[in-house]
């Protein structure tokens, strides 16, 4: 027989090295025909790094993203970083980057100033790739002749430098006192899924979640985040180890064959809200949301796999074995109650046909 | 399908929208490349004459290496050098070294003895993997074979085979006292004697390969310069070039290290094992050498997520108030310390999980046992936590009856909560998370859970103070092994101590960003995304803080924090009150209850301070600063960009 | 070691290499020809980065003798494109944001390329089907199948550079 369940969980991800001490440098220079080079030593795992800090670099330099290129990473050029992980790309190597493009900003309408015979505090840039006079669009500059101008005729470079560093603080020992972070990303999540007791296979069949990541400095590498990172978290609920029979080291998988991941016929639908609450430290105030968000789904399962058949799976991963174990020990399955629907909300679209006969009252269950 | 939505209505009066690039679309820099195949990976530069490297592993959990015999290996024309642990100038290393954390403890090349199934102890350079594979088959290794231990419980008592010589007790050291990492927020003992529930659970993680579909490795060749470039599939350049440049004792200014495009990490290419073999087979040969697992060794050499379990035991009041928790994490680092011991503490600093809760105690233990070392994975340190929390918080929410949503709502953390590591809460959103979550699901919610926030109802009385905390000195180095105490945070604990309540100057201790080094590489507040808080900023001229106010009284009155007057309307946040009794029109929190609200929890007397033997750390520790304005704190434009924090 | 010449058809222009016996495919299009599109992910025929078309239909290049495409045509992502136009799958995965650390890409649109030559407007679960033996660790598959369903949609227009 088939029991639906659903499960919730919700959690809060810590947004860069814990406990600082991990320096993030960049340097950015112009071209002489106005565009922007900015030199990294982050590592693009697939994350966008070379990306989001394209558009970082744009947006605080005031020019078209089409006019920045990243270059990352060797080490002959690019500054120091410490790396790509903990969450820290999008935070540490942001405000470096913010910063090293600010100078270079700086000097660019300081030049600007000079060509249009204004107070560079008079200047703003419109984005398009110009700078006029507050106020006055038609005094304007082109950057590519700001560029020309201050490195052929006023001899001044249009270059910035940047370096963000938490520094480091220690962990007290008796209280484990600590500053570990500066800002938290959040995530909350209900899984719906299926157990069938008869082989204790699992299926997800749908998952409803809402991420907050600070801003999505490019909502669509956020997606790409988010949706990866739902199904990876399925993926390490129900199928991966590398250890089967943990702490026995015996069976472990050396293909994939053997290592088990969802493929792309066992994808569950994902309704995703993400929600943008901006952090004060965080460049733009964006969070980086690759890690956390993998890590709602396994308890969310875990927790409808309970509701479905009332076995408590508390050791990853739940695969068909520990579920039939656990049916067999509770003799057979045990439906758990669902929160009663009391206050219709917000009708939402589609999905929810198929939500409300997921979430109908659970008569299905075999006598305990 | 997916579907993707933005909430932009909330926290919308905390953004401007209106950026140019940011919030952008914008097309990745690296699809063309992705989409056509030329994105250049470690692997995709050619070399005239590469070399590879395989290396004989251990076929054992445990065992001594009484004599290696490559004479065969060596004979093999193919076959270009054969190296062993001698030939490595510091073979002994560990990652965090490079920031000044842990003991060197694993060899590059196994030296003497192997410790898992999988080690490394000699690598074969040769003209091609084939060539190399067989020469590894050649290598004669004549091993004692040792006891073993798997399991981190039974490696942490008293006669254990020991893994790691560098750490005798089969468990990292930390701050050269301790065999744990500890947490202690309140008095968690106490008030678990007075929950009305206690809700007690093992969670157990899986041990779980990264499996980026890029395996790891390193190309090393020379350049006309006398230097090596080294192109890696590394996830921290600098990192890999430290590491290199310190194993093979030379100038870093020797290595060119060329990376940046990888093929998927997840936290697997942090361990930089493959750098410093194929620079050092190039010092070796004057030939281009490339080092790359296949994926079998991928699967079952290199570092998976640790199989960390997790120990919880909560006290709650009937009404879903969690007033304690209790927690023992142990991390199974396997043979070496990588950077496990830096996750311990990055979990310590995580508890108790996203919520309010007064009394919180743990003790997070990095354990060696005989399997592959672990390391870093997506979520490192956080997920294995986190699976235990929220599978715990359904069983307390099913202890006391109440809606699994509702429950967390209810002791979620808020803005200027005070957290259990002494750090006010900002920019919280997991109540928003929530809510939106059940919205989207039809999950039916209370109008109180629907109309909580964090931004209302935290931060004060209680909730904003650090509580008297009951602290002791359980898990000295070495005494575990000998005593064979339990693992709990109180076991063992026959001396304790208390640090006296108080209120942490959050800014002033924090150890936030530094100002630029110079005004031209501050940003324009303006432009920086934010809405709120740019009246405040904007001068710089006013100081990052308010004078502080008079110290407060200390010690605080016990008990304050622990909740004891049950069903007390203060202890609820704002709005909320617990599904079983009708909701007042409004409850609010409060000042903490009065001294004479209830009994005091902490029956026990404070100890007075604990004879120092040698260096004990149990001289109560006042905490003399001075309680910080404890008004919300309002998201605001980064004051590291306005390097107004020195 | 004896090596035997081998002559075959690499997107469309002639190839001709000597290889060691038993050596496979995949090395010998990337360190002998230098066409370094195809992946290696696995050499165990379980992950998919490194699938070419041989005659049109896909293959694993690691496990594929090199000696035995004699004469045959040999396709891989790097001849994809033509020219400076980019094929109608390249296009929909890079508006799709159907990669992101890029390294399973070659071999997935492979396996698209060789299901819409035979079945130009495939269903979802013929898409699925096509990609099923080329592993992702990075998108959740949703996007790459949602990106070969719109490339099959699209008119097999030429592009430009899009970025």
């Amino acid at each position: 027989m088939i029991h639906s369940g659903r499960g919730f969980a919700c959690i809060n991800y810590p947004i860069g090295m814990n406990l600082g001490g991990d320096p993030s440098q960049a340097l950015v220079h112009a071209t002489p025909d106005g565009k922007f080079m900015v030199t990294l030593s982050s590592i693009d795992l697939g994350q966008g790094v070379k990306s989001v800090m394209r558009q970082i670099a744009a947006e605080s330099l005031g020019v078209p993203v089409a006019d920045v290129y990243v270059d990352t990473a060797d080490s002959d050029t690019g500054p120091h970083d410490m790396g790509s992980f903990a969450s820290r790309g999008t935070h540490r190597m942001g405000n470096a980057v913010i910063r090293a493009a600010s100078e270079a900003r700086h000097q660019m309408m300081e030049a600007a100033a000079e060509e249009l015979e204004v107070n560079a505090s008079d200047l703003v840039t419109d984005g398009q790739g110009h700078i006029h006079v507050k106020g006055a669009p038609s005094r304007r500059i082109t950057i590519e002749e700001t560029s020309q101008a201050a490195q052929f005729r006023q001899g001044r470079t249009l270059s910035g430098r940047g370096i963000f560093l938490v520094p480091f603080s220690p962990v007290d020992a008796d209280t484990g006192e600590m500053t570990p972070v500066s800002s938290f990303a959040h995530a909350a999540l209900v899984v719906d899924l299926t157990v069938d007791d008869e082989t204790g296979e699992v299926t997800v069949t749908q998952i409803n979640s809402a991420y907050e990541v600070g801003r999505a400095l490019n909502p669509k590498l956020v997606e790409q985040q988010l949706i990866g990172g739902a199904w990876m978290g399925v993926s390490h609920a129900l199928y991966e180890t590398t250890e089967p029979y943990y702490p026995d080291r015996a069976h472990g998988p050396e293909d994939f064959n053997h290592y088990l991941m969802p493929g792309p016929g066992d994808t569950p639908p994902n309704h995703i809200s993400i929600l943008e609450r901006p952090a004060p430290d965080a460049p733009f105030g964006g969070k980086g949301p690759g890690e956390m968000c993998a890590n709602p789904v396994l308890p969310a399962i875990a927790n409808a796999v309970y509701n479905a058949v009332g076995v408590r799976c508390d050791s990853l991963p739940i695969t068909p074995e520990k579920v039939l174990r656990g049916l067999r020990a509770n003799g057979g399955a045990r439906p758990q109650p669902r929160p009663q629907t009391r206050v219709q909300t917000r009708s939402q679209t589609g999905a929810h046909t198929q939500q409300q006969t997921l979430t109908g009252p659970q008569a299905s269950g075999r006598p305990g | 399908m997916n579907r993707v939505d933005y909430r932009k209505d909330l926290f919308a009066d905390e953004r401007d929208d209106s950026l140019a690039e940011i919030g952008q679309p914008t097309l990745r820099q690296d699809i063309l490349g992705h989409v056509t195949g030329r994105s250049p990976y470690y692997d995709d530069h050619l070399f005239d004459g590469l070399l590879h490297i395989r290396c004989v592993r251990s076929p054992h959990h445990h065992a001594r290496v009484r004599a290696v015999d490559c004479s065969a290996a060596e004979a093999m024309p193919e076959v270009l050098k054969v190296i062993r642990a001698a030939d490595v100038p510091v073979n002994m290393n560990t990652l965090l070294s490079l920031i000044g954390f842990g003991k060197d403890d694993e060899p590059l090349l196994a030296d003497g003895k192997v410790a898992y199934i999988g080690q490394p102890l000699v690598a074969i350079v040769a003209r091609s993997l084939r060539a190399a594979q067989a020469a590894v088959e050649a290598v004669r290794v004549d091993y004692e074979v040792l006891p073993h231990v798997l399991d981190v419980e039974e490696a942490l008592a008293p006669g254990a085979p020991i893994v790691n010589d560098v750490y005798p007790n089969n468990s990292f050291d930390y701050h050269e006292r301790y065999d744990h990492q500890k947490l202690r927020f309140g008095d968690v003992e106490a008030a678990l004697t007075q929950a009305d529930h206690i809700v007690e659970s093992t969670y157990q993680m899986s041990p779980i390969e990264q499996a980026p579909m890029e395996t790891c490795g390193a190309i090393a060749a020379p350049e006309t310069n006398d230097r090596i470039v080294c192109y890696t599939g590394t996830q921290a350049l600098f990192f890999s070039l430290g590491v290199t440049a310190k194993q093979l004792d030379m100038p870093s200014s020797r290595l060119h290290f060329i990376g940046g495009t990888v093929g998927g990490g997840f936290g697997g290419k942090v361990d930089s094992h493959h750098e410093p073999l194929a620079v050092l087979g190039t010092l070796l040969t004057g030939r281009p050498v490339k080092y790359q697992w296949d994926r079998a060794e991928e699967m079952q050499v290199g570092a998976p997520r640790g199989g960390e379990r997790w120990k919880v035991r909560d006290g709650v009041m009937a009404d879903g108030r969690i007033i304690a928790r209790a927690l023992t994490g142990f991390f199974d680092a396997g043979a070496y310390t990588r950077l496990s011991s830096y996750a311990v503490q990055k979990s310590t600093g995580h508890l108790p999980g996203p919520y309010t809760i007064p009394n919180v105690a743990s003790n997070v233990f990095c354990v060696y046992t005989n399997r592959t070392p672990s390391t870093a994975m997506r979520g490192f340190g956080i997920t294995a936590c986190d699976f235990a929390i929220e599978c715990h918080m359904d069983k307390v929410a099913e202890t006391v009856g109440m809606d699994p949503i509702e429950l967390r709502i209810l002791n979620a953390y808020r803005d200027g909560d005070m957290k259990a590591h002494r750090r006010s809460a900002k920019n919280c959103a997991l109540i928003e998370a929530c809510q939106v979550a059940a919205e989207k699901a039809s999950w039916p919610l209370s109008p109180e859970a629907s109309a909580a926030s964090s931004l209302s109802g935290g931060g004060i009385g209680w909730r904003s103070e650090i509580p008297e905390t009951s602290i002791d000195t359980a898990g000295q180095i070495g005494r575990r092994r000998q005593d064979g105490h339990g693992t709990d945070p109180y076991a063992g604990a026959d001396t304790r101590g208390r640090v006296a309540a108080g209120h942490v100057d959050a800014e002033a201790k924090s150890a936030l960003g530094n100002a630029p080094q110079d005004r031209e590489m501050e940003a324009d507040l303006e432009r920086l995304g934010f809405k709120t808080g740019l009246d405040d900023r904007r001068a710089d001229e006013i100081p990052v803080q308010a004078p502080p106010p008079p110290p407060p009284a200390i010690p605080r009155q016990s008990g304050s924090a622990l909740f004891v007057a049950r069903g007390n309307g203060p202890s609820l946040p704002s709005g909320f009150s617990p599904r079983s009794q009708p909701a007042p029109a409004t409850v609010r929190p409060s000042a903490p209850p009065p001294s004479a609200s209830g009994p005091d929890a902490l029956a026990r007397p404070p100890s007075p301070p604990q004879p120092s033997s040698g260096s004990s750390p149990l001289e109560t520790k006042a905490q003399e600063e001075d309680a910080a304005p404890n008004a919300l704190r309002r998201p605001t434009v980064s004051p590291f960009l306005r390097g107004r924090r020195r | 070691m004896a090596k035997t010449p081998v002559t075959f058809t690499l997107n469309g222009e002639e190839a001709a290499t000597f290889v060691d016996a038993g050596a496979n495919l995949l090395e010998v299009l990337r360190r002998g020809l230098g066409d370094l599109s195809p992946k290696y992910g696995c050499g165990q025929g379980t992950c998919g980065s490194c699938t070419v078309l041989v005659d049109g239909a896909p293959r694993l290049a690691c496990l594929t003798l090199a000696e035995t495409v004699e004469g045959q045509s040999v396709e891989t992502t790097g001849g994809m494109a033509d020219g400076p136009d980019l094929h109608a799958l390249q296009k929909a995965f890079i508006e799709g944001f159907a990669a992101q650390c890029g390294y399973c890409t070659p071999g997935m649109l492979m396996s698209a390329k060789a299901l819409l030559q035979s079945t130009p407007n495939p269903t979802r679960e013929q898409v699925i089907d096509a990609i099923s033996g080329n592993l992702c660790r990075c998108t959740g598959y949703e996007p790459i199948v949602e990106a070969i369903l719109a490339a099959a949609r699209s008119p097999r227009r030429s592009l430009g550079s899009p970025l």
